[in-house]
């Protein structure tokens, strides 16, 4: 909200500057954004009248006017076309520091002669005065101004512009701020005269009304004011609307704008002749009703809604806008005023449905007092008989079945130390609430008091409201900084967050970059990773409004933002590339939450090193892929076995499902060629997956300790031939499955040569080692001859020459 | 004695030049600046000469000295590497060594790590909650009523699937304070958490917004928890993360499930306070908003608010790396590039 200082300073006396005045409601919770200064820099401009204007005698463009400056006259050089004998303007001395309108430049005013007649002064444009950009003529200031007085004075100001939370809708008004101002700088509100004449007609007589939904309504007052007349408002009432972001429009709304700023009560005024019946019926809208509205919109109504209407038709949406069939016009002379009190959640419906905003459901849905009205009222009626002419009826007309009477809320000292850890005496305590307005009486015991808050607070209901009135008035800087006492409490952090760190560690330690992408992704890429489209299953979530296609679906898995990561790296990218990303994806489950199995995805391009002068530019390859998977399981002492696998979206030939206790908890693969085609990629990726949530108990068994042994082991190399479908799987089995036998390794592989065709020859060195004696040859001897007797037997293997 | 200094030091270097062989080079160590050296003698001698001379000659001796030393470090060096050369062993160690794949963690990551450890240190536990959340964690339990103007706010994400009554009530989570309930149905005080995590908003992407982001809330309940010590785990926080000197302002504001509310902003980086663009010319940069938990979230959650008092606090992690870095698109987090990644 913007709020000008000078309005400020009628319901207020402040000694503060603005940086102080920002800082102290800053601090206190309405937080200053930032401030405009008006006229700062008008020094030696000054309020002049045109007394006379003489003919250049050189130029037919330019003028002579002669100004009144109180103290003496002066005749200056004019170029602008607006000049009339009787305006007053700014008039800026020689040395006044100006806005050259032609440059947008700041200059200094010097004397000068123009076309041979000297001018040592001038009258300014708005622009010249950094007031807009208007530079089309100059600037003719309101009658009321004061010849001779400093311009700043009569327009100088200082706009604040506050940002106010949600619960103090009483800040979104002038009076609210001085309030606040008040209680921060120990000073009294001066509140306005709302006192007036009524000397028309008992109201009642004229107007009744009837309130059918009392839920939604819980006070409606009105008054009446005859004989007005329409016209534009006086400039100081134009000035605090322009100065509070509104646009004046006449006399009687600009007075219902200016009050609902003073206020924050807002007002509506009808054409009392465009009300049916002289009734006013507040109820809720009929099914099918439909009202146009200020605006020149369409409104189609529901029964939710409430309207004001008369005895015939709606004529406003109660508290969100006007209809356009009783707004004002200028053969208006007749209004009735209302002020009235709406349920704040009723209008928030009714405005988001009808997606109408405005000031006044602003005010109301934030839940303004229902005290409010008549004060309100009372000020907008005294200010349009004053602006208009008008004649207030007599009397008002109140209907108010929402009352409430205010609820004392206790409050011990002890109460608000056990809260802020800080002792305050009862009288700081007093003095604080008494400020904003609380009225304090004195309690059962002598370390209480009981408060009852003033009607515009109807954000305080419970004693930590209170308390917290008390610390931001005496200041949050007044609490001390302590830590907290007491038992340290038990520490059982759930296993899953420590091991998502030691995996992220794990493969920014293999040389992979994290990447962090949006959960939300795109049906499009989603179907890149099939090869044959069909439809997803299980179906993800979608969100209900989304944003665009592009986030409008939540993953079920991190393949395809990651392949577009590696997408969009090849485009700048040459050498090798290792990603992964490491976070949930989302699953489905009937009328419940979905489930977030935290997932881990991996994915590896290009050469294995870079270029070097070393060489080892091969590409990566599937092995590549599974050395991570298994170096992984291995510092997390996991074992694994690597079974086929059929994933859609890998190679069929080149992948392998990871298999853990049984338990199929990921995939290791070459990225099919038709994905990479879909992705952009002229290369092979190689991808892997795991679900960490379900690796998870498997890396928290309990390890036992192996004693190692002293004795020496015996090492044997054989070379197998086998049929080329045998798998290195099948013969590391057997062989593991002796006693004695310790390590297993495969340090050859080789097909072709002499070897016939569909055979291969794998090579093993195995390690022989007893815990208990010295291994001899021939017992090493006996186990090997039993492991080649048995792969010849299961496996057909034979030993190579 | 000067002149003498100047000739002891070319008969030096001319015989330093003239030495092959590390021997000889050891021998020449010996002459020149051993502890029977000439010029030791002379420094040795210092004390003797009158206060004029003594400046002048200990300055140039000193000089020599040091000067010789240096020559005899080079000489020594080519030698080494003439006699590699000549075994024919020599490697050229300033040649790149063989590439090892090197990666990172993503600073948004490592910026997590870093504020969890430090509030661990302190006594929290770490705890995630879901991301896709009911309405009654996310608003409905923290005093945001479905017409409360904060929704307006916090603009939200609402799924497609329907609950066990029918109600559309499933949504991406706006805040990791949703975790707060979750975290007091479940777990008896004294609790201390901390409860980092992805949260989502309805809005379009832009220098500084993005659809999902992430977020850490806070939470201690205990039977003597006041404002006092949330505002001395927070300075601790600040002190840790953004440095001693960091001034810290502490103020009143509005959240629904705390009161009293505050926010917290530290001076700002950049201007340091004076006013600049970043800080919106206030000099101070909002960092988290927090407050001590309000009676009926408490309640809510089974918690007798008479019994226990909490604190609360939530802040928004994309903004510390970027304020840290100098980032200045806070899509560049999101947006998988190895160029940008790095760098942290």
């Amino acid at each position: 909200m913007k709020v000008s200082l000078k309005w400020l300073e009628q319901y207020v006396d402040i000694a503060l500057s603005p940086a102080e005045l920002a800082d102290k409601l800053t601090m206190a919770g309405t937080e200053v954004k930032g401030w405009e200064v008006i006229g700062g820099d008008w020094e030696n401009v000054v309020v002049g009248q045109i007394l006379a204007i003489n003919p250049h005698p050189n130029a037919d463009r330019l003028t002579l006017p002669t100004v009144d400056l109180g103290t003496e006259q002066q005749t200056v050089v004019c170029g602008a076309p607006n000049l009339k004998v009787g305006d007053k303007v700014a008039f800026a001395r020689v040395g006044a520091r100006l806005i050259d309108g032609h440059s947008g430049k700041a200059i200094k005013l010097e004397p000068a002669k123009i076309r041979g007649v000297a001018s040592t002064g001038m009258v300014c444009s708005e622009k010249e005065l950094g007031i807009s950009d208007s530079h089309q003529g100059i600037m003719v200031l309101a009658a009321e101004a004061q010849v001779g007085t400093p311009l700043a004075d009569f327009m100088g100001d200082v706009i604040f512009d506050l940002d106010v939370t949600p619960n103090r809708p009483d800040c979104l008004s002038v009076i609210g701020i001085a309030r606040e101002v008040a209680a921060l700088t120990g000073q009294k509100v001066r509140l306005p005269d709302i006192s007036y004449d009524e000397t028309g007609a008992p109201i009642e007589r004229q107007i009744s009304i009837d309130i059918t939904a009392p839920d939604l309504c819980p006070r409606y007052s009105a008054s009446l004011i005859t004989g007005v007349k329409i016209a534009p408002s006086p400039h100081w009432l134009q000035q605090r609307l322009l100065a509070g972001g509104m646009r004046p429009i006449n006399n009687v709304v600009d007075v219902t704008n200016f009050v609902m700023l003073e206020y924050g009560e807002p007002l509506h005024a009808f054409d009392y002749n465009h009300v049916k019946g002289q009734k006013i019926i507040v109820r809720r809208a009929e099914e099918g009703e439909v009202l146009v509205t200020l605006d020149g919109a369409k409104r189609p109504l529901s029964p939710d809604m409430l309207v004001i209407a008369d005895s015939e038709r709606a004529v406003a949406v109660a508290g969100v806008m006007g209809g356009a069939d009783s707004e004002m016009t200028g053969q208006t002379t007749a209004i009735v005023l209302e002020a009235a009190n709406f349920n704040p959640a009723s209008i928030y419906h009714t405005g988001s449905r009808l997606n109408l905003t405005s000031e006044a459901r602003m005010r109301f849905e934030r839940g303004i007092s229902p005290e409010l009205t008549i004060p309100a009222l009372r000020r907008a009626t005294k200010l349009i008989i004053e602006l208009a002419d008008g004649k207030a009826a007599k009397g008002i007309v109140d209907v108010y079945p929402g009352k409430r009477e205010p609820e004392p809320i206790l409050l011990s000292k002890g109460e608000l130390k056990r809260l802020l850890g800080v002792e305050f005496s009862l009288e700081q305590i007093k003095t604080a609430l008494i400020s904003l307005g609380f009225d304090c009486q004195a309690a059962k015991w002598a370390s209480e008091v009981k408060a009852i808050a003033p009607y515009w607070r109807s954000d305080i209901s419970l004693v930590e409201d209170l308390i917290e009135e008390v610390a931001r008035v005496i200041g949050y800087d007044r609490i001390p900084v302590t830590m907290p006492g007491g038992e340290v409490p038990r520490q059982n952090p759930a296993p899953i967050i420590g091991f998502k760190q030691e995996v992220r560690r794990d493969l920014a330690g293999y040389g992979f970059y994290e990447v962090i992408t949006y959960s939300l992704t795109s049906l499009d890429l989603m179907n890149k990773l099939l090869p044959q489209p069909h439809p997803l299953e299980p179906e993800p979530l979608r969100v209900l409004r989304p944003m665009s296609t592009e986030q409008e679906y939540l993953r079920p898995s991190l393949r395809a933002n990651l392949l577009a990561a590696l997408e969009a790296n090849r485009r700048h990218e040459e050498g090798g590339i290792r990603l992964f990303e490491l976070g949930r994806v989302y699953v489905r489950r009937p009328n419940d939450l979905p489930d977030e199995p935290e997932m881990l995805c991996g994915l590896l391009a290009g050469p294995r090193f870079g270029e070097s002068w070393h060489g080892g530019d091969e590409p990566i390859d599937f092995f590549d892929a599974k050395g991570v998977v298994e170096g992984l399981l291995n510092h997390l002492g996991v074992e694994a076995d690597f079974k086929p696998a059929d994933d859609e979206s890998l190679n069929p030939a080149k992948q392998a499902a990871i298999v853990v206790g049984g338990k199929k908890l990921g995939v290791v693969g070459e990225l099919h060629h038709k994905v990479a085609e879909a992705f952009d990629l002229s290369e092979k990726a190689y991808l892997f997956e795991l679900n960490l949530t379900e690796l998870l108990p498997f890396t928290m068994e309990h390890k036992l300790f192996q004693p190692i042994s002293r004795f020496p082991a015996v090492v044997r190399d054989i070379a197998l031939v086998v049929d080329a479908g045998v798998t290195h799987h099948q013969v590391t089995d057997i062989i593991t499955g002796f006693p004695l036998v310790t390590r297993v390794a495969l340090f050859d592989l080789y097909t072709g040569g002499k070897l016939p065709a569909g055979k291969k020859s794998l090579a093993y060195r195995i390690t022989f080692q007893s815990p208990s004696k010295t291994l001899t040859d021939e017992a090493a001897n006996q186990v090997q001859k039993k492991i080649i007797d048995k792969l010849s037997k299961e496996l057909g293997a034979t030993l190579r020459g | 004695m000067l002149k003498q200094l100047k000739e002891l030091k070319s008969s030096a270097l001319k015989e330093l030049e003239a030495v092959s062989q590390a021997k000889d080079l050891e021998a020449w160590r010996v002459r020149y600046l051993g502890k029977k050296s000439q010029l030791t003698n002379i420094l040795r001698g210092l004390a003797k000469l009158p206060i004029e001379e003594r400046k002048q000659v200990g300055a140039l001796a000193n000089q020599i000295k040091s000067g010789l030393e240096e020559n005899l470090e080079q000489k020594s060096q080519l030698l080494k590497q003439a006699k590699i050369a000549a075994v024919g062993e020599g490697i050229d160690i300033t040649l790149p060594g063989r590439p090892f794949p090197t990666g990172r963690l993503h600073p948004l990551t490592q910026t997590v790590t870093e504020i969890c450890d430090i509030f661990v240190s302190m006594g929290f536990q770490v705890v995630e909650g879901p991301e896709v959340e009911w309405d009654y964690y996310n608003f409905e339990a923290l005093n945001i009523t479905r017409h409360h103007p904060a929704r307006d706010s916090m603009a939200t994400l609402w799924v497609d699937a329907e609950s066990e009554n029918g109600q559309r009530n499933m949504l991406l989570r706006t805040h990791t304070t949703a975790v707060d309930t979750r975290v007091m149905e479940q777990m008896p005080p004294p609790i201390r958490v901390v409860m980092p995590g992805k949260v989502y908003r309805y809005e379009a992407s832009d220098v500084t917004h993005v659809p999902m982001f992430h977020q850490i809330d806070g939470l201690a309940v205990d039977k003597n928890i006041t404002m006092a010590d949330l505002k001395g785990t927070l300075y601790e926080f600040a002190r840790r993360f953004f440095g001693e000197d960091r001034k810290v302002r502490f103020r009143c504001d509005y959240f629904p499930f705390v009161e009293p509310g505050v926010e917290m902003a530290i001076e700002c980086l950049v201007c340091g306070g004076t006013g600049c663009r970043l800080c919106g010319n206030s000099g101070w940069i909002e960092v988290l908003g927090a407050g001590m938990t309000h009676p009926r979230v408490l309640e809510r959650s089974g918690i007798d608010p008479r019994e226990y008092t909490s604190f609360a606090f939530g802040m928004g992690i994309d903004r510390l790396p970027m304020l840290r870095y100098g980032i200045d698109d806070i899509r560049l987090l999101y947006g998988s590039d190895l160029r940008f990644l790095r760098q942290f």
